[in-house]
């Protein structure tokens, strides 16, 4: 069997196993999995109502899962994008309360404050790696809660009077449209999902089409035999943070344009840049993989809030079956020797 | 007719190939057997299939005479059988005993009775002569002390057949001739050694018997005193092998290197090159021979770029490049093929064609407006694979996939092709077979009949005897001597890498 259908298979065969044993933990603590499965089913795409939700809870997964897997491709490990999606967030709903702008052009400097946003917050790990040769897992994972604690600071102190959330956004910086909501039943749907589209072309591009691509994935591959072609180590190092950054800063712009219109404070982390983990691992760091990866998750999450409703499960378990794909994923060594062994016994 | 061991007709396949095919290998008590043969034609698998990793499809193994089926290292082990491998398996942390004992603790109690245990590892050294500290930590011994840890632990394992996986790849000339003093201790304390190799000279010198394997299938079985050098050769290679590299004379013409007074210190800051002279004329081959750790890799590191240099001038047709970023000396008109082309010389997971625009990717016809032309790659790599016979599947096969030899080839072919007016050529040749250094050598040559300068830089005095015009003898970061190869000996070498002046080599070489 080609590597190329193992490594899809075996995201595939992760995801199987995450539901079964999902399962098997419904059964044994008594709940009726099959009214579950259905219940969560229905939760996501049962309604329309329900699908344009989940194709919401999608945008910033994939541009998250984008941001993870663009660092990886590169040879770094970005575990601060769930800071730099905070940081996103917050300048863009800046950009979106404070500034007068026609729409469209207004939505539009929202979003790329965003991704500066991002991308700047992302530089300092860069830097920091490649002059310092600091490990960018230990920055970025400090630089989430600094992000977090400086973002409520500035909301609280800053753009607002001391309340817990900032204004709404102009109506011309909005990503929302009632063509979309009333397309689908007034969900929360917004014109993000068209941004968070355009990046992954973006990135399938810059990396696999472009000059610049192939320094940053030969710097990821190999430094040494990078510096020995010529190419400059320490800023490829750089370049690839900002860009993974502007795609987590990109996330935020989602939240704080499209499904929120505000900032508020936070008592702890959106969560989303940790999936874009999952996301980006599940989905092997390809460009496709990352749509179809937070496709999944995003209908995990949308649906399992339909099944205390509907089956009396509660939604937690969606929780334990994404973590459990997650761990299946990570522990693909064992589903590729299951895989070989079969492939082997097929043959003789 | 005593034999410990008998492989008759194995046959191993892998999907799509045959890596052996009808191998018959017969070691005999207190023989040091030879198995000879090509990158790639098949020796690992063989060892491995008696070392119990690999389970051949056809064809018996022996041990004393008796038919076994060895289904796992662990049986190979109870069998006597013990491997020394090419690439060492010691944890660096452990002392050189925590090595030895892992996985066979001697234990009183729960706790590991170390004390027993290096009197033991004391005691086997001392008996082979092997000299090995059982304290030291594995991280502090030299790479030759450590494939003696590789030897002890064989032989605390009861040992009595030793496989050595191509044991010399990775020692000096002085360690190497240490080991077979080693391997003939072994030999006189009743042990058998196969010994696996692509080194005429060493089957020469120790071996008794040499079995030659050529893609995949067994040639055959000599006596060594029986044959000589170029037929081993030819049995591996399957045609005539030439050692001599036929070249036309020099014609050197202007300086096309020339370095001054340069200093350059090493990774621990100490001063690895000092105040060197060199010049480099186009049209000839100047090699340096020297012992390794005398500045050799920290020359070449600077002038390529790689590391800063302290002092002095490099000049590249009369142009200072000293200190400038790899790319612009480069451009400037240098081609490096690395000593290390794992570390710098290939991105492994690359596609290979990839590979071979890795210093020209930014440049027309590969780059245009900052998109890269793949149909343009592909076809340069194709014609390069083919001009400079890299064997690959494909150009779209990763590097990594691909044999030593052919990796170096395809490095070759890259640099070759882009022309350079400096061609620095680091050890190109190591871990080759014959028929890939052949081929190198040509092509070393050809670019210097082109009216090129060549920079060779190697361990094995054969190949700078043999391929260069003028010789630089380097010593602790000095050229200590310049000799033309027609008029100097391997002996005279040897002196003046060691460290003794031109003139009182020339007393001895007389009296």
């Amino acid at each position: 069997m080609s590597n190329r259908v193992k490594n899809i298979i075996v995201p595939i065969m992760a995801v199987i196993l995450g539901m079964l044993v999902g399962t098997i933990i419904m059964i044994v603590t008594g709940y009726d999995a099959l009214a579950a499965f259905t219940a969560l089913w229905n939760g996501a795409f049962g309604e329309i109502y329900y699908t344009g939700e989940v194709i919401r809870q999608v945008t910033p997964l994939i541009l998250a899962g984008l941001s993870v897997a663009f660092a990886f491709r590169t040879g770094l490990f970005n575990i601060g994008v769930e800071g730099q999606l905070i940081v996103g967030w917050l300048a863009a709903v800046w950009v979106g309360v404070s500034f007068e702008l026609p729409a469209v052009i207004h939505t539009l400097v929202a979003v790329i404050a965003a991704g500066v946003a991002g991308a700047l917050w992302a530089f300092i790990p860069g830097l920091l790696k490649a002059k310092f040769r600091v490990h960018e897992v230990i920055v970025t994972i400090m630089l989430n809660y600094t992000a977090l604690h400086v973002t409520n600071y500035i909301i609280r102190s800053v753009l607002s009077e001391k309340s817990d959330r900032t204004e709404m956004i102009k109506e011309t910086a909005t990503l929302r449209s009632s063509f979309l909501e009333g397309l689908t039943d007034y969900s929360r749907l917004h014109w993000g999902i068209v941004i968070a589209l355009i990046a992954v072309f973006i990135m399938w591009f810059l990396l696999e089409k472009t000059t610049r691509g192939y320094e940053l994935r030969s710097v990821g591959f190999n430094q040494h035999a990078s510096h020995y072609a010529g190419m400059n180590v320490d800023k490829n190092i750089i370049l690839s943070m900002v860009i993974s950054g502007a795609f987590a800063g990109l996330a935020g712009a989602m939240e704080g344009l499209g499904t929120f219109g505000y900032a508020s404070i936070k008592g702890g982390f959106t969560g989303v840049g940790f999936d874009g983990i999952a996301v980006a691992l599940l989905g092997g760091n390809g460009p496709i993989g990352v749509i179809l990866a937070a496709l999944l998750f995003g209908a995990l999450k949308v649906g399992a809030l339909n099944m205390p409703l509907e089956a009396g499960v509660p939604n937690e378990l969606v929780d334990i079956i994404i973590a459990l794909i997650v761990f299946f994923v990570a522990a693909s060594y064992m589903i590729r020797l299951f895989i070989d062994r079969i492939s082997k016994k097929g043959v003789k | 007719m005593e034999y410990v061991i008998e492989m008759l007709g194995i046959r191993k396949e892998f999907p799509g190939i045959v890596a052996n095919d009808n191998i018959t290998l017969q070691l005999k008590q207190g023989e040091i057997h030879a198995l000879l043969g090509e990158n790639g034609a098949g020796k690992s698998t063989l060892m491995n299939v008696l070392f119990g990793l690999y389970q051949p499809e056809q064809g018996e193994i022996r041990v004393r005479g008796k038919a076994v089926k060895i289904t796992n290292p662990n049986i190979a082990n109870d069998l006597g059988i013990g491997m020394v491998h090419q690439h060492f398996m010691l944890v660096d942390k452990f002392t050189v005993t925590e090595n030895i004992i892992l996985g066979k603790e001697t234990k009183s109690g729960l706790k590991i009775d170390l004390k027993k245990a290096e009197q033991e590892v004391r005691e086997i050294s001392e008996r082979y002569g092997l000299a090995v500290d059982p304290q030291a930590k594995i991280a502090d011994i030299s790479v030759g002390m450590q494939q003696r840890v590789e030897i002890l632990k064989t032989l605390y394992r009861g040992a009595e057949i030793l496989i050595f996986d191509e044991p010399t790849a990775v020692l000096t000339p002085q360690e190497i001739k240490e080991l077979i003093q080693i391997m003939k201790t072994l030999i006189k304390e009743g042990k058998s050694i196969i010994l696996i190799t692509h080194k005429l000279k060493e089957i020469m010198e120790v071996c008794d018997r040499c079995t030659v394997i050529r893609k995949g299938v067994g040639i055959g079985t000599v006596n060594v005193s029986e044959t000589n050098p170029n037929e081993l050769a030819s049995l591996m290679v399957g045609r005539e092998v030439t050692f001599k590299t036929e070249k036309a004379d020099a014609k050197p013409a202007q300086s096309v290197l020339e370095i001054n007074g340069l200093i350059v210190k090493d990774s621990r800051g100490l001063t690895a090159v000092n105040s060197l002279n060199l010049d480099v004329k186009a049209g000839e081959i100047l090699g340096i021979a020297g012992v390794d750790g005398n500045g050799q890799t920290e020359l070449i590191e600077a002038i390529s770029g790689l590391r800063k240099s302290e002092s002095g001038s490099i000049q590249l047709n009369g142009k200072e490049i000293r200190n400038l970023p790899p790319r612009k000396i480069t451009e400037a008109g240098t081609g490096h093929i690395p000593q290390d082309r794992h570390k710098h010389g290939l991105v492994l997971d690359f596609p290979i064609g990839e590979n071979m625009v890795l210093q020209t990717y930014y440049k027309s016809p590969f780059s245009k407006t900052g998109v890269l032309n793949f149909k343009q790659i592909y076809q340069k790599a194709k014609s390069l694979i083919q001009e400079f016979d890299v064997r690959t599947p494909s150009e779209f096969t990763l590097a990594r996939a691909l044999s030593g030899g052919n990796q170096q080839k395809a490095i070759i072919g890259r640099e070759v092709d882009r022309n350079p007016d400096l061609l620095i050529a680091a050890q190109p040749t190591r871990g080759l077979d014959v028929g890939a250094i052949e081929f190198i050598h040509k092509r070393l040559i050809e670019q210097r009949d082109n009216g090129k300068a060549v920079l060779l830089l190697s361990f094995e005095l054969d190949e700078i005897l043999n391929v260069s015009d003028r010789i630089a003898v380097i010593y602790e970061g000095e050229i200590v001597a310049i000799v033309n190869p027609k008029e100097t000996t391997e002996q005279e070498l040897g002196l003046l890498m060691a460290g003794s002046k031109q003139k009182e080599v020339g007393e001895q070489t007389n009296v």
